[in-house]
C-alpha cells in the first residue's frame, strides 16, 4: 500500500504561555492518504488553520510528530522546511495574498522560478480561466480573479500537496464554485493531494474525506462515497 | 528578469519620494567627499607642480651682508644640490590715488639667465634686460589690484631713495602666493607688492655690490634638512645670519599648506556625519518597508524562498538606493570639484592647474555609503529572518491603544476626535516616533552646527579687530628705535592715543616642537592691542615670562609653568629661557606676548620700540598718513579697516568659503530628512486616512491627523536637535580652524533661531507636498492597498 501523504501523532500547539496560553491543537492523530481531496470542517477558532500551517511547513508544533511520506517534518531545520515547501507544497490563502506590485503572470512566475518541474505560467493562468488578464495587477482584478491567480500560482509548480485555507471564504457562490472546480481539476489531472479548510459544510460534498474539527482536535472522519463535482453542490 | 526584480523596480518606483530623499542625502554626502578630496588632491598636486616648475628652494637663509665668494662654500655643504644667492630689500611703492605708500619686497634676479632656485613664472611681458637697472618685473596680483601693466612706470622708494621704474613684465612666484607686509597677518593683494629686478641694479640700491643678503638652498634627494640648516647657520653666522629656515616655515608656503590641510580636515570630518545620517534614514525607511511587507515576506517564505533569497531581495533595494545616491554623488562631486577648483586656483594664484580626481575617493564614497546603508540594512534583515512564514502571514495585530484611554481620559474632554488620534498614535508607538524625532533632530543638528559656524566666523572677525586690538592704525618702523619716537606720533594732530610695541622675530622651542614667529612686547596695561584671557579680561603681563596664545601653547605642547626656549633672531641673537606665565585667547594668528620692558631687558636693548598702535580722528586720517610717510623711520602703516576687509575676504574665499557649500548641503539634507519623515507618515497612514474620508471626515480633517503628527514630532525634535547641534558644532568648528585663524563654536541664540526656522520651513514645505499627494489620492485605491 502507498504511504499516506501525511501522518501526525499527538500534535499539539500552544500559543503563548502561562495563564494566557491558547491550546490551538490538543494532540492531533491523523492520516491523510495521498491523492485525495480532504476537507477540514469546523467552527472558527477550532485550530484548522493552525493544523494546516504546521503540516504545510509554515509553522512548528509545540509537541508531537508530523510525517510527510517518510520525512519527519518536526525534526527538520528551517532550511529543510524551506526546501520541503519549495519542492512539494502549494498554498492558497483565504485573502489571496498576491504581491500587489507584481502582475498576475509575475505572481505565478514568483513560484515557477524556484520550482523543479513547473508548468508554463500562462498555462496555469489559462487553467483558471485568466488567460486574458495575465498582465493585470492585483488591484485591477476582482476578488474572485485574485483568488484564481492565487490558485494558478499554487498549481503552477505542480505540487504534490495543495493547501487551501478557506479559499472561497471571501467569494460569492458563483466565483467560489469556479475556484473549487479548478481545485478538483488539479486533483484529477495532476494527482495532487488537496487539503482544504472550510467552514461551509456544503463544500464537503466534493471531498473524498471529511475531517470534522472542534476545539483543537478531530471530532470524526467521514469518507465520502458519492463525491459531487463543484457544479453539483448546492451552496 | 525575475519576478522579484520586477517587484524591486516597482517598489522603488512606489517609494520614489523617500528613495529620492535618501538618495539625495547620500548623494550630497558623497558629493562633498569626492569634491573635497578632489579639491585637496588637485590643490596639492598643483602646488607641488608649481613648486617644481619654479624650483622653489628647500631652505631660505637671510643674512645681514655676506660676500659673494661664500656662495661656493654654501654649495659645497654635503646634502646641498644647489645654492642661489640674491639681494632682497624692503621698498615702498607710490600708488597714485592713495596717500599711504604700499609696502613691497624687492628681489634680485641674476643679471644673466634664470635663477637656479625660486624662478618666476612670467605671465605677461618679458624679463628685465641685463644691465638695465630701471626695468622691473611686478607681482601680477599686485599689478592687477592697481591696474598696472607692462609699459607703465612705477615710482618706488628703495633704501631711502625714490626712483622711477619701467614695468616690463608681470610675474607670479610660488614664494609669494600669499603676501603679507611685515607685521601684518592677513594677506592682501593690494597692500603688498613684489618687485624683481636685475641683481647688479638692486645690489647698487641696497649697497650690496659683491655681496648677498639671502641665500636659497636646494637639497639633494637624501639630504638631512636639519644638518644642512645647522651648517648653513654656521657658515653665515660671522656675516649676520639670522637663522636659516626650511620651506615648511616659509610664510607663503605655510599659509597655503594650512589652507589645504584645513580643507583636508573638513574633508575627513564632515562628510562622514552626512553619510551617517543617510544610513540612519535608510535604516528607518527599509525597516518600515519590511514591517509593512511582512505578509509578502511570509508569502515568499511559504513558497519556499530561503531567508537568503528574501533577505537578498530587500538588500538589493538598499543597494539600489545607496549606489544610486553614491553614483549621483560622484558625478556631482566631479562637477562641483571642477567648478570650485578653478575658483581656488585663482584664489591661490596658481598660474596653471593640475586637475586631479582622487579615484580612491570614489571608492571610499561608494563603499562608505553602501557599508553604512548595509549596516542599517542588516539590522532590518535580522527581522526578516526572524519572521516565520505563519506569523508573517497573519496581518499585524492592531497596536494596542487601550492604555491611552486612561491617560487621555481627562484630556479627552478638551480634544476632538482627530486630535485624539494624533495623540494616541504618538504615545502608543514610541519607537517609531522616536525614529522620526531622531531623524528630524539630526537635520536640526546639522542646521544648528552650520549656522553656528557662520556666527563663529563673524565672532572671529569681531574679536580680532574690535576686542583684542582696538587701534585704528598700526605703524611699523624700519628697525627698533628709541621710544621717544612715540612722542612724535602723539604730537601729530588727530592722533588720540599711541601705544608702543616691540616685535621681535624668534623661534620658540619646547622639546622637539618649535614655532617660528614673533614675540610681541606690550606696555603695561595697554588699551589698544591687548592679551585677553578666555573671558576676554586683559591679562596683566608678568615681569618675567611669556603669555602664549592658546593655539600656540597647543602647538608647542606647553602649559603655564613650563619653560620655553626662546631663540631670538635679531640683534645679538640671544638664547633665552623663559617661563610660560599664562595663555591668552586669540582667534587670529598665534601670537606670543611679553611685557615690553622685560623683553627689552632680556635683549639688553632698553627703551626700544619697533612699532606703535594708534587711535586717530578719522577726519584727519589723510593728513596723518602724509605725516607718517614723511617720517624716515616709518617702514609701513597698516589701516585696521583695510586689514579687516582683507581678513573677511580671506575667510570668504579660502578654505572658509567651503562653509557656504556645506551650508547648502546641510540644508538639502535637513529637507530630505523632514520630507522623508512626512512621506513615511503618509505611507503608513494612507489607509486609515482614506477610511476617515470614507466615513465623512473632510480633507482638512484627514490632513490634520497626518500633519498634526508631523508637527508634534517636529516640535519635539527641535530641542533635541539643538542639543545635538551644540556638540556637533565643536567638531565642525575644529574642522574649519586653521593655523592662521580659529573658528569658535559659540552658543548664539540667533543661530539657533535661524536653524529652527530652517527646520520649520522644511516641515511646512514637506507637509504641503504630502498634503497635496493626500488630496490627490484615490480613495478606493488607498483602501485596497495594503497598509
Ligand atoms: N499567532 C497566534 N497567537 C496566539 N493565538 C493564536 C495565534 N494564531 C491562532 N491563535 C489561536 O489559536 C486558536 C486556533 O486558531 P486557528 O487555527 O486560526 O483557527 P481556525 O483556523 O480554525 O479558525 C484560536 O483560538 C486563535 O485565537
Ligand atoms: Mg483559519
Amino acid at each position: 500500500m502507498q504511504l499516506p501523504a501525511y501522518a501526525t501523532k499527538g500534535l499539539t500547539k500552544v500559543y503563548g504561555e502561562g495563564r494566557s496560553a491558547v491550546h490551538a491543537l490538543r494532540g492531533v492523530d491523523l492520516e491523510i492518504p495521498a491523492g485525495e481531496i480532504v476537507v477540514l470542517l469546523g467552527p472558527s477558532g477550532s485550530g484548522k488553520s493552525t493544523l494546516l500551517n504546521i503540516i504545510g511547513g509554515l509553522d512548528r508544533g509545540t509537541a508531537g510528530e508530523v510525517l510527510f511520506r517518510d520525512q519527519r517534518l518536526h525534526e527538520m531545520s528551517d532550511a529543510e522546511l524551506t526546501r520541503y515547501r519549495r519542492d512539494h507544497v502549494g498554498f492558497v490563502f483565504q485573502f489571496y495574498n498576491l504581491m500587489p506590485s507584481l502582475t498576475a503572470r509575475e505572481n505565478v512566475e514568483l513560484v515557477t522560478e524556484i520550482a523543479a518541474d513547473p508548468m508554463d505560467p500562462d498555462e496555469a493562468l489559462s487553467l483558471v480561466g485568466l488567460k486574458e488578464r495575465t498582465d493585470h495587477f492585483p488591484a485591477q482584478l476582482s476578488g474572485g480573479e485574485q483568488q484564481r491567480v492565487a490558485i494558478a500560482r499554487a498549481i503552477a509548480k505542480q505540487p504534490d500537496v495543495l493547501f487551501c485555507d478557506e479559499p472561497t471564504g471571501a467569494l460569492d457562490s458563483a466565483t467560489g464554485r469556479s475556484v473549487l472546480k479548478v481545485l478538483a481539476d488539479v486533483n484529477a489531472r495532476l494527482g495532487s493531494t488537496v487539503l482544504m479548510v472550510t467552514h461551509a459544510s456544503s463544500q464537503a460534498q466534493m471531498a473524498d474525506r471529511v475531517i470534522h474539527f472542534a476545539d483543537g482536535n478531530i471530532g470524526e472522519i467521514v469518507e465520502n462515497r458519492n463525491k459531487l463535482t463543484p457544479e453539483q453542490i448546492a451552496w | 528578469m525575475s519576478p522579484l526584480d520586477h517587484k524591486l523596480l516597482r517598489d522603488l518606483w512606489r517609494v520614489k519620494g523617500q528613495a529620492g530623499a535618501i538618495g539625495a542625502v547620500i548623494a550630497v554626502g558623497v558629493l562633498m567627499l569626492v569634491m573635497m578630496t578632489g579639491l585637496v588632491a588637485s590643490l596639492s598636486e598643483t602646488r607641488n607642480a608649481y613648486y617644481d616648475r619654479c624650483r622653489l628652494a628647500d631652505i631660505f637663509a637671510p643674512v645681514a651682508r655676506a660676500p659673494e665668494r661664500l656662495a661656493n662654500r654654501l654649495a659645497e655643504i654635503p646634502g646641498v644640490s644647489s645654492a642661489q644667492t640674491r639681494v632682497v630689500g624692503r621698498a615702498l611703492i607710490d600708488v597714485p590715488d592713495q596717500t599711504l605708500p604700499v609696502q613691497a619686497q624687492a628681489v634680485s634676479l641674476p643679471d644673466r639667465g634664470r635663477p637656479a632656485l625660486n624662478d618666476v613664472f612670467l605671465t605677461d611681458g618679458r624679463l628685465p634686460a641685463s644691465g638695465r637697472s630701471d626695468e622691473i618685473l611686478l607681482l601680477q596680483s599686485f599689478a592687477t589690484a592697481h591696474d598696472l601693466r607692462p609699459g607703465d612706470s612705477l615710482r618706488a622708494t628703495m633704501n631711502g631713495a625714490r626712483r622711477s621704474f619701467d614695468i616690463v613684465g608681470l610675474a607670479q612666484s610660488p614664494e609669494f602666493l600669499y603676501t603679507t607686509a611685515p607685521g601684518e597677518l592677513v594677506p592682501d593683494d593690494a597692500r603688498f607688492g613684489v618687485i624683481w629686478m636685475g641683481r647688479s641694479g638692486l645690489a647698487a640700491a641696497y649697497d650690496m655690490a659683491g655681496a648677498f643678503n639671502e641665500v636659497l638652498i636646494g637639497l639633494a634627494r637624501d639630504a638631512s634638512e636639519n644638518a644642512v640648516l645647522d651648517e648653513v647657520d654656521r657658515v653665515l653666522a660671522p656675516y649676520g645670519g639670522s637663522g636659516a629656515y626650511p620651506l615648511a616655515d616659509q610664510l607663503s608656503n605655510r599659509f597655503v599648506s594650512e589652507e589645504i590641510s584645513g580643507l583636508e580636515a573638513a574633508t575627513v570630518g564632515v562628510p562622514p556625519i552626512f553619510l551617517a545620517v543617510a544610513a540612519f534614514l535608510l535604516y528607518i525607511v527599509i525597516g518600515r518597508m519590511v514591517q509593512s511587507e511582512r505578509q509578502e515576506i511570509g508569502l515568499m517564505k511559504a513558497f519556499g524562498y530561503t531567508n537568503a533569497e528574501v533577505g537578498g531581495h530587500y538588500f538589493k533595494l538598499i543597494l539600489a538606493i545607496a549606489t544610486g545616491g553614491a553614483l549621483a554623488g560622484c558625478l556631482g562631486g566631479i562637477a562641483a570639484g571642477r567648478a570650485l577648483i578653478s575658483v581656488y586656483t585663482d584664489y591661490y594664484k596658481f598660474p596653471f592647474l593640475v586637475f586631479q580626481l582622487d579615484p580612491a575617493s570614489f571608492a571610499t564614497g561608494v563603499a562608505v555609503s553602501i557599508l553604512s546603508a548595509s549596516a542599517g540594512g542588516l539590522l532590518v534583515l535580522r527581522r526578516v529572518f526572524a519572521l516565520t512564514p505563519a506569523t508573517a502571514m497573519s496581518p499585524p495585530t492592531p497596536p494596542n491603544f487601550t492604555r491611552t484611554g486612561r491617560i487621555g481620559l481627562s484630556l479627552n474632554r478638551f480634544l476632538d476626535q482627530p486630535s485624539r488620534m494624533v495623540l494616541r498614535r504618538l504615545t502608543r508607538q514610541p519607537v517609531r516616533m522616536a525614529g522620526s524625532v531622531i531623524g528630524i533632530a539630526s537635520g536640526m543638528a546639522l542646521s544648528v552646527a552650520m549656522i553656528t559656524i557662520y556666527a563663529g566666523f563673524d565672532r572671529t572677525i569681531d574679536l580680532t579687530f574690535s576686542v583684542v586690538d582696538r587701534s585704528d592704525v598700526s605703524v611699523s618702523f624700519t628697525h627698533p628705535i628709541s621710544d621717544k619716537t612715540l612722542f612724535e606720533l602723539v604730537r601729530l594732530s588727530g592722533v588720540q592715543r599711541a601705544e608702543p610695541v616691540r616685535n621681535v622675530g624668534v623661534v620658540l622651542r619646547h622639546g622637539l616642537k618649535s614655532h617660528r614667529g614673533v614675540l610681541i612686547g606690550l606696555p603695561a596695561a595697554p588699551e589698544l592691542n591687548r592679551a585677553l584671557d578666555a573671558d576676554l579680561v586683559p591679562i596683566p603681563l608678568p615681569a618675567h615670562g611669556v603669555v602664549l596664545s592658546d593655539v600656540l601653547a597647543d602647538m608647542l605642547g606647553v602649559s603655564p609653568g613650563d619653560t620655553l626656549e626662546v631663540d631670538v633672531r635679531e640683534g645679538r641673537q640671544p638664547l633665552l629661557e623663559l617661563p610660560v606665565a599664562g595663555t591668552a585667547r586669540t582667534l587670529l594668528g598665534s601670537p606670543a606676548y611679553m611685557d615690553m620692558e622685560a623683553l627689552n631687558r632680556a635683549l639688553r636693548e632698553p627703551r626700544r620700540i619697533s612699532g606703535a598702535y594708534l587711535n586717530i580722528d578719522a577726519a584727519q586720517s589723510d593728513r596723518i598718513y602724509a605725516a607718517l610717510q614723511n617720517m624716515p623711520t616709518v617702514a609701513g602703516v597698516s589701516v585696521k579697516s583695510q586689514a579687516r576687509d582683507a581678513f573677511v575676504a580671506l575667510m570668504n574665499q579660502g578654505a572658509g568659503a567651503i562653509r557656504y557649500v556645506m551650508g547648502a548641503i546641510a540644508f538639502v539634507i535637513t529637507f530630505g530628512i523632514v520630507y522623508n519623515a512626512a512621506r513615511i507618515a503618509l505611507a503608513e497612514r494612507s489607509r486609515d486616512l482614506a477610511s476617515l474620508r470614507v466615513i465623512g471626515f473632510s480633507r482638512a480633517e484627514a490632513a490634520f491627523v497626518l500633519l498634526g503628527e508631523l508637527a508634534v514630532v517636529t516640535v519635539i525634535a527641535l530641542p533635541v536637535g539643538a542639543l545635538l547641534g551644540y556638540y556637533l558644532s565643536f567638531g565642525i568648528a575644529a574642522g574649519f580652524s586653521t593655523d592662521l585663524y580659529q573658528i569658535p563654536a559659540i552658543f548664539d541664540p540667533v543661530s539657533y533661531g535661524q536653524a529652527t526656522l530652517v527646520v520649520v520651513c522644511a516641515a511646512l514645505i514637506s507637509g504641503w507636498l504630502v498634503k497635496r499627494d493626500l488630496d490627490r489620492a484615490d480613495l478606493v485605491e488607498a483602501l485596497k492597498a495594503r497598509e
